[in-house]
This record gives structure tokens, sequence and C-alpha cells, in this order.
């Protein structure tokens, strides 16, 4: 496996493990994050898994503590020797064990607001639609954008649909979304461009709980359509 | 204390919410990282107390109960009993005593600090407001009239510092030594910006290259915590690829395709996906966080290993005020 260090800033290095999206980075996006977890270099406060890379922040000071500190000492340099030893250590293996998470949808009324205009711009049925979106297998590459909001691939093209010209001020959360050949869910209310076609009773984010996120890089995750009834059951379920 | 009135937008903030990034959460925490740990070190807090961080025009708050505080980071004109107050050192204030904020005279994000700490809840790691997500803080929500904020528990080096100025009968006594408040090394002019070339700064045409460090760029009323925006040439690259989304961090200098560069700040999204012509040196985030829409600044491109050194060096001026001050106190 290939890998590539530069810098981002003094305080961060980005681990670039490919050029493309694919599930074969992404698994070595993985191995590298759990080494690292495991692992950790001197002074890393954080790591941020993405599509082909994972970041390293680290604290400068704390990273040349413990080495003779003179002026040409370089925490940069430090931090990338430390991380060339662990990625000797590594060994670059396609991650048997994935969680596949469930994901009910209403796709119903108001939830599905924006199906009509997905349904049309591809030329099929709003049945069809709803069809597609949950026959497919979606894969977990990164969360971002908002807590828990997680960027999925595997979406099928027959639904895929550009953004809205003019973002809405407010999307509730858990609403479920497509942009482009892309679909995902809001997990809190924010602002957003995406064609709104249903909204799932699921928590995506809660600060109680650890991890904070339903959902993590590398789950695999499947739509099921439910009912409005069925919605307002495990809405009320949840308290 | 009691917020009498709310001021511009004040929040709780500490020096972030690391280690759960890569959930989404950003990292949130103070703009002005540098004032805000002086502000620490001259209540004698030990590690990361969570203070107010205030924008262009400070709250009105009134000390319920004798404190020990300090106001760092910019010129906010603040008072105490209506008698003005010098900054970047420690203040004895007795109950009963408020605390007012006039006009902005320089930089525009100040920061009080209160021996103990202000006492909210920590959430993932963090006291810091996350105002989008509404957690962290208080109650995930900028302050309003009627508030009370509850102060922690002195370290022995506050208790220090609060017994050798709490002999008056006056409503404050300030300390008379203080701390400089200039930080930012031989680089004394405030707008002048050091940064490093960023990962696709070759992406950027030469012109654009030199435009961006030889002219001269404007911040926009449209900044906030999450970015600082500017006005200025046209900045391009020379062929148009899209990006892979990846992480970014404080001082991340982005440029959508319109062409004006955006720096990252405090509450910056996780991941961006625009090209960075530049990361701006740890060293001179405190100065940005200062900047007000309307001023202009230069950016100066230096080595990653200058911009290293300098943070280093400015890292051992901390450590030797924090000696100095337990020097003092023995």
């Amino acid at each position: 496996m290939k890998y590539e260090l530069s810098p981002l800033g003094d305080s961060a290095v980005i681990v670039q493990l490919g050029r493309v999206i694919s599930e074969e980075t992404h698994h070595a996006v993985r191995n590298v994050t759990d080494y690292l977890q495991d692992n950790p270099i001197d002074g890393m406060v954080d790591y941020v898994p993405a599509f082909s890379s994972v970041t390293i922040f680290y604290i400068p000071m704390e990273v040349i503590q413990g080495h003779s500190y003179s002026k040409i000492a370089s925490p940069y340099e430090i931090v990338c020797e430390q991380l060339k030893e662990r990625f000797d250590n590594i060994t670059f293996t396609k991650r048997k064990e994935s969680r596949t998470v469930e994901i009910p949808v209403c796709y119903e009324g108001e939830f599905g607001a924006d199906l009509q205009i997905v349904a049309d711009h591809n030329q099929i049925s709003v049945e069809e639609v709803i069809d597609i979106h949950t026959s497919g297998e979606y894969l977990v590459y990164m969360l971002g954008f908002a807590p828990g909001f997680p960027y999925l691939g595997g979406m099928s093209e027959k639904i895929a649909t550009p953004r809205k010209e003019t973002p809405r001020t407010s999307i509730p959360a858990g609403s479920v979304g497509i942009a482009g050949s892309q679909t995902g869910i809001y997990p809190i209310e924010t602002p957003g461009g995406w064609q709104l076609i249903g909204q799932t009773p699921s928590i995506l984010f809660d600060i109680e709980k650890d991890p904070p996120t339903l959902l993590e890089p590398g789950d695999t995750i499947r739509f099921y359509s439910i009912s409005l009834s069925e919605f307002k059951n495990m809405k009320e379920e949840q308290g | 204390m009691k917020i009498i009135k709310p001021g511009l937008q004040v929040t709780i903030q500490d020096t972030g919410r690391f280690g759960y990034q890569r959930y989404g959460v950003i990292v949130n925490g103070v703009m002005d990282q540098l004032a805000h740990r002086i502000g620490n070190i001259l209540v004698g807090n030990i590690g990361d107390e969570a203070s107010l961080e205030m924008t262009m025009k400070g709250p009105e708050i009134e000390f319920e109960e004798d404190a020990l505080i300090s106001l760092t980071g910019g010129d906010l004109s603040a008072t105490l009993n209506g008698q003005s107050v010098k900054r970047w050192r420690p203040i004895y204030v007795k109950a009963g005593t408020v605390l007012k904020y006039g006009a902005c005279a320089s930089g525009c994000r100040g920061y009080l600090t209160v021996a103990g700490g202000i006492d909210v809840p920590v959430i993932m790691g963090s006291r810091s407001t996350y105002l989008r997500a509404e957690f962290g803080g208080y109650e995930g929500r900028a302050l309003k009239s009627g508030d009370q904020l509850k102060i922690g528990k002195r370290s022995d080096q506050s208790k220090k510092i609060f017994d050798q100025l709490a002999h008056t009968d006056q409503p404050f006594v300030e300390s008379d030594w203080f701390s400089a408040s200039d930080w930012g090394s031989e680089n004394t002019d405030q707008h002048v910006i050091r940064f490093i070339p960023g990962r696709e700064w070759s992406d950027f045409t030469e012109e654009s290259q030199r435009l961006f460090t030889e002219t001269e760029f404007q911040l926009t009323p449209q900044s906030d915590r999450m970015g600082y925006r500017f006005n200025g040439e046209r900045l391009e690259r020379s062929e148009q690829v899209e990006m892979i989304s990846e992480a970014v961090t404080f001082g991340t200098v982005q440029v959508p395709s319109e062409g004006n560069p955006i720096i990252l700040l405090a509450d910056r999204q996780t991941a961006g996906g625009y090209p960075k012509i530049a990361q701006i040196a740890s060293v001179d985030f405190s100065k940005v966080a200062q900047l007000k829409p309307g001023e202009k600044v230069r950016f100066k491109k230096i080595t990653h290993q200058e911009a290293e050194q300098l943070l280093l060096e400015q890292e051992q001026n901390i450590q030797q005020l924090e000696q100095g001050i337990s020097l003092k106190l023995r």
C-alpha cells in the first residue's frame, strides 16, 4: 500500500492513501485509523479520516518533548518518522467485519417533498425512486459537514438529481436527501440544498452517547420504507 | 456572575473539542487561543478553563461573589463600576462590582477569564459552545440577560494571587505585574499575516500566487467564527480539477471558484473540498482572530520550518511567563 505524507500547516499532517474514491482506498483509510487508535503518535490530539486520506493533528511542543530540543528540531519531521515506523507494521487488508445498520425511512407526504422532482428528473415513477433507494447498500465513507452526517457511496445513478438551485433555510433533523449521485441524512436541523425524499425517525447524533453518532465510517447501511404511522410510533418510543 | 446585558453573541469557550472530528463534530473553541491561554495563566488556572468570548461589543456583568479575573484580547473598553480597567493582568473584584464594556477600541475579540474557570458541563471533553448543534457552553447558546454563571474551584496558584490582591475597600484592585500584550514575536505589523503554501498552492497560476502575496485583501462583513471571507484580486487555478474532500484546520485558506480567499476558523467544518492556497502559520492565529470587517491585510509567505520555529519560540515565551509568575508567588 502506497501513501504520501504532507503537512497541513505546522500542527497537522495529511496521509494521502489514494487519488480516487474507492472501496479499496476506504479500507486503507480504515486500516490506518484503526492502527492509530491503538498506537497513537506522540502529541496526537485528533485524527480525521476522509475519502482517501487521514489527517493527524498534533501539538508540536508535545512532539518534541523527549527529543533533544535544538533549533533544527522539526516536530513535523519527528511525526513523519513515527508514522513511517507505524506504517511499516500495518498489513493492509480488506476488513471483514463490517456493521450493517438498517435505517427506516418514511417517504410519505411532506417528508418526501422532492420525490416528484427526483422522479421527473430521471423519468421514472415515485414508487420506482423509493424502490431503487431502498434496494441499495451504501457504504459510509466518512462523517462530516454536520455531526454524524454520513458521506455515502453506492447510490444508483438512476435516481441521481442535481441539488436545489436555492437551498432551504431549514431542513429538519432526520431528513433523507439526494444531491447529484449522493444520498445522505441530515442529523441535525440545518440549511441545505439537497432534494428531500424522506425522513427517518432514527437519531443520528446524540451527545449522551459514546460515540455520539449512530453511524461510523466503514458501516454499511440499508434504507427500508415505513408508513407514517410506523414513523410516529418509532418517534413515540424514543420519548 | 450574573449577566445584566448580553452584548453581541457572547459565548463560553475553551481550547476546543478534540477527538470527535471523525464524527463530524467541529472543534469549536476560542478564536484567539493566545489571549484565552494567557488569561488563564494570569488568574492562576491550571490547564484549560473556560472563558467568556465576546466580539465587538461585550456584556454587562455583575459579580455576585469576590472573584479574580483577567481581561485579554482586543480592547473593548472595559470598566468596573465605571472606572476603566487595564487588560493583560490579574484583577481582584469584590462582590457587587459591575463589569461593563464600551466601544471596540482595538482588535475585536475580548476574553474574560475567571480564577476557577466558568463552570458549565463538559461535553465530549470540552466546555465550548457549539451554537449550530445547540450544545456545550451555557445551554448550547449565546448568553442572555439574567443568565447566572457558576465559577469553578480556585487552584492553589489562583488562591495565592487572590490573597495578594484582596486587601482593599475599593471595588477592585489591579495587579502591578502583567503580561505583554504583543505575542506576535518580531512580526508586530497587525496587518501582515504569515502563511505556509497550502496543499494546492502549485495548482494556482503564477499570477494568482503573485497576487496573493503582493496585493491587499479586505475582510468582508460576511465573516464569522466559521470563516473570514476576503475581497481582493481574483485567484485562479490553472485547471479546474474536482477535489476529494479532506480534513481542514484552523487557518486553512480555501479559494472557492469565485476566486476570493476564505480563512477557516474555530467553527469550521471538519472537512472541505475547495483548493487550499495557503495555511496561516499558527503563530499568527491570534492576529487573524482580532481582525475586523473592513480591515486590510497582506499575506506573507514563509517556510514550513520557519512556521514551526516561530511557534516553538512563542511557546517558550509563554512557558517563561508561567515560570515568572510562579517565582513571583513563592
